[in-house]
């Protein structure tokens, strides 16, 4: 056999040589208490995920507060305030980011909420452009309303996206073109005196932050607890390695295909802003920290809320010690390895990708790919002491 | 060393292995419809994963394609220039206006303006012998609706549809719709008289690189021009220049397998459809009739520039084959059982063998199961364009693989089919089969419905 790469993420490659197919059923069998640790490890995802989406959603009400007070009397203040409540608002979004990859809730609707990168031309071009934006398009749009929006993200390709963190972070900062720091949007911009479009700009913001409060109340109910009919009721009545299977999915994607390589690789390899993830806020290190903390959430059975209280249960690394301590120390050490590097990255990002390969901003990034990568190649393993197997799927559409 | 054991380490779904090396491997049953260039992912993003087995280069490679291909490019001059140079025509502004999720488009509603897929016109071949199309003298091959500021756009394309009603032998009716285009808001006056028009959806990518791989010889031995074999099937190759080689190859990708790579399609897609000129086609398409259009700023020369085509192309050719999700499941057995009985897998061929692209060698020689011989056959009259692509008559199409084919759905929320996109549902594709497929379509309209649910199972489950 010829020397490859490495697998860098989990393939559907035969493993068990030339054998029959089994039933679908059939795996490793897990002792008693390795299946309750399991157990016990998916309830503390589920509680996780629904904290933190509880705080995310707490995040866009309060986001969409300060909107409304900023829009019905614009001022410097105000907007300032806004950009914090967005930023306050991140953290705990970027905490349930490892819930997607796997048809979950959030895959249903990721799309409207976190897209990146935005051409955020689509939304508002700037008086020189060629063509104007939904915000400046009045011909085209003449009223603004939120299923408008919902009906134009992603209309035309990935890049076109109408709703979302991505979009309102624009709303608010305008275009990054400053070395030292953020975009600098100023306040008048929602000033009809001062902007043809001051109004319809404020609509917007509000209408965007509307959808974004909407989508996450919907996440929140899909894994609250107490509710029979909710994705919440029918992950934890998996059988439980069906149920890790997902979960297994959902972290390896986040940390191999997503970070190190879409919102990682592709700066290191362009060093074009538009590639970086809040290219407008200048954000980006701790969104890329907070994804990870959140793959540490889980692994730890421990998430901090946004008001200081701690949700915690078993986590996932203590249900894999039950069946592999010693992966498990890896998979622990690995995470934090991963997140420490991450964090280590000097902000803001759109500077440190550029340079020479050996400039500290870009060597700290390819710390952190080879991190994530090192990271993802120990979730196959884990993969493979469960001999995980795809869930079963619904026939059809 | 991070080899055997990390595939090992795979999570699987339970299959037949298909690296046997003791028996012939048979497609049925095997959910792993691109070997080991499988991934597992039945979401919306299932359409978008690199297989697994890329080398760490060509992984980085991978990441950036999918930028290239999913970010709007934009007109010249503009701040950043590796993302200028759009038009002075095009369709669209990115590959993923019409490859969303890097899978399929489909028409507009009836009225609609045509925005994610395209319409190629020619004018009857002069001569017998018709090779590549001719184009309009005005308008050139593709219709492009939007252009660049001070450029006029060249039309709005309209659809509407014309309803063909029929009945299966079991009395159930059905009602096709057959696609009518017409050219709204001309930009430079009327077309050539007798204009042929044919619409183009945008197909998923997944196993490109597989069947590029697929060795010339092995698509000879399958063609049967002159239906020797005596089984109403009679595929052919077509055979089309590769711009970059100088030579007449085997065409094997397009609705009409007019393209022979992945490189070149890709070429073309950027000129043809966003204006963005590469090495392959260096020139603007613009047509002579089009001076606006001809003294247009550009944003370089190529637009694309190479680093940019090559991870694109690298993208295209990378991207893995979802998994079946119950290839197991006994009415899935029996659809694929009727699909054999029917007769559709004469041309929908479940398996053929792949070997490695010189340059990917991370790849292996393997067994795939993309249920297409990449051959043209006369599919009638119904599907007919009359309008030719190099070797391929307008009655003559590509065998589209059927690989994915039950994740577009899922990936592109529609289930529209066939090159314009005019079937509605699998059973409508089914039934517009004409010419050497007529009598597998006879077949099928004679099952019984609960027949024709499994053979949809199956289908669904590719």
């Amino acid at each position: 056999m010829r020397p490859r790469g490495a697998v860098f993420w989990l393939s559907a490659v035969c493993w068990l040589g030339c054998q029959k197919p089994k039933p679908a059923a059939q795996g490793a069998e897990l002792s008693p208490a390795e299946t309750s640790a399991l157990r016990a490890a998916l309830t503390s995802y589920a509680d996780i995920g629904w904290a933190a989406y509880a705080d995310a959603g707490l995040g866009a009400r309060a986001l969409a507060k300060s909107a409304e007070s900023f829009v019905n009397a614009p001022s410097a203040e105000g907007l300032s305030e806004l950009k914090q409540a967005w930023l306050k608002a991140r953290t705990p979004y970027q905490q349930t980011e490892v819930l997607r990859f796997y048809d979950g809730p959030i895959d249903r609707i990721e799309l409207l909420i976190n897209t990146w990168p935005i051409d955020e031309s689509y939304v508002e071009a700037g008086v020189s452009a060629p063509k104007p934006g939904i915000v400046e398009d009045t011909q085209t749009f003449p009223e603004l309303t939120a299923p408008l929006l919902v009906s134009l993200n992603g209309k035309q390709g990935e890049t076109s996206i109408s709703t979302g963190y991505h979009v309102i972070e624009y709303l608010l900062w305008g275009r990054d073109t400053r070395r030292d720091g953020p975009g600098d949007r100023p306040f008048s911009d929602y000033v009809s005196k001062e902007s043809p479009v001051g109004a319809r700009r404020g609509r917007y913001l509000q209408l965007s932050i509307g959808q974004l409060v909407r989508d996450l109340a919907s996440l929140e109910a899909e894994w609250q607890k107490g509710r029979p009919d909710n994705y919440r009721a029918k992950f934890l009545g998996m059988p439980p390695r069906d149920a890790l299977a997902l979960v297994v999915k959902g972290i390896g994607s986040l940390s191999g295909p997503e970070l190190a390589g879409e919102r990682l690789t592709v700066a290191y390899e362009t060093k074009d802003q538009e590639n970086e993830h809040s290219c407008f806020s200048d954000n980006t290190v701790n969104d890329l920290a907070d994804d990870v903390l959140g793959i540490q959430n889980l692994c730890t059975g421990s998430y901090r809320r946004t008001n200081g209280t701690t949700v915690s249960g078993p986590g996932l690394c203590a249900a894999l010690a039950a069946r592999n301590p010693e992966l498990a120390r890896r998979l622990e050490r690995e995470i934090g390895e991963s997140l420490a590097a991450v964090r280590a990255i000097p902000s803001p990002f759109d500077q440190a990708m550029l340079g020479s390969d050996s400039a500290p901003g870009r060597t700290a990034i390819k710390k952190a790919i080879v991190a994530l990568e090192k990271q993802t190649q120990t979730l196959t393993d884990v993969a493979a002491v469960y001999e995980l197997r795809a869930a079963p799927q619904k026939l059809g559409p | 060393m991070i080899g055997v054991r990390r595939l090992s380490a795979a999570l699987v779904v339970a299959a037949a292995a298909v690296s046997c090396k003791q028996r012939e491997p048979d497609a049925s049953q095997i959910a792993e419809s691109g070997g080991a260039d499988s991934v597992i992912d039945a979401t919306r993003d299932a359409f978008a994963q690199a297989t697994p087995r890329l080398t760490e280069p060509h992984r980085r490679q991978f990441f950036v394609g999918n930028s290239f291909f999913n970010q709007t490019w934009v007109t010249a001059p503009a701040s950043v220039a590796t993302r200028d140079g759009l038009g002075p025509l095009f369709n669209a502004t990115s590959c993923s206006t019409c490859h969303f999720k890097d899978g399929r488009s489909r028409p507009p509603e009836p009225g609609g303006k045509m925005e994610t897929m395209l319409l190629r016109v020619s004018i009857p071949p002069r001569t017998s012998a018709g090779n590549a199309p001719l184009g309009d003298p005005v308008y050139g091959d593709q219709i492009q609706g939007r252009a660049i500021p001070g450029v006029p756009a060249e039309a709005d394309v309209q659809v509407e549809y014309d309803a063909l009603p029929g009945r299966f032998s079991d009395g159930a009716s059905y009602t096709l719709a057959r696609p009518r285009f017409s050219l709204k808001q001309l930009g430079y006056g009327a077309p050539a008289a007798g204009l042929q028009m044919s619409g183009r959806v945008a197909p998923a990518l997944v196993g490109l690189g597989l069947l590029e791989g697929v060795p010339e010889a092995a698509l000879l031995e399958l063609a049967d021009p002159d239906d020797r074999d005596h089984d109403g099937i009679s595929g052919r190759v077509n055979r089309v220049p590769d711009v970059e080689k100088g030579r007449i190859v085997p065409g094997r990708f397009g609705w009409k397998a007019e393209q022979p790579t992945v490189r070149q399609q890709s070429a073309g897609a950027f000129l043809g459809d966003m204006g963005l000129t590469s090495s392959l086609f260096p020139q603007e398409n613009c047509q002579k009739a089009q001076a606006a259009c001809r003294s247009a700023p550009n944003g370089g020369a190529p637009e694309v520039e190479a680093h940019v085509l090559d991870a694109v192309a690298l993208y295209a050719r990378s991207l893995a084959v979802p998994v079946r999700r119950r290839p197991h499941d006994p009415e899935v057995i029996a659809g694929e059982a009727l699909f054999r009985k029917l007769g559709c897998a004469s041309c929908h061929r479940p398996t053929l063998r792949s070997e490695p692209p010189t340059d990917m060698p991370e790849l292996e020689a393997q067994a795939i199961h993309p249920y297409t011989d990449l051959l043209l056959h006369d599919m009638g009259d119904g599907l007919s364009d009359g309008r030719p692509a190099f070797e391929a008559d307008g009655r003559e199409w590509r065998t589209p693989p059927l690989w994915g084919i039950g994740l577009i759905p899922k990936v592109n929320q529609h289930t529209r089919l066939l090159h314009d996109g005019r079937a509605r549902t699998l059973e409508e594709a089914i039934l517009w089969h004409g010419g050497e497929a007529e009598q597998a379509r006879d077949r099928f309209a004679e099952l019984p419905s609960d027949d024709r649910d499994r053979l949809r199972l199956f289908l669904q489950d590719l």
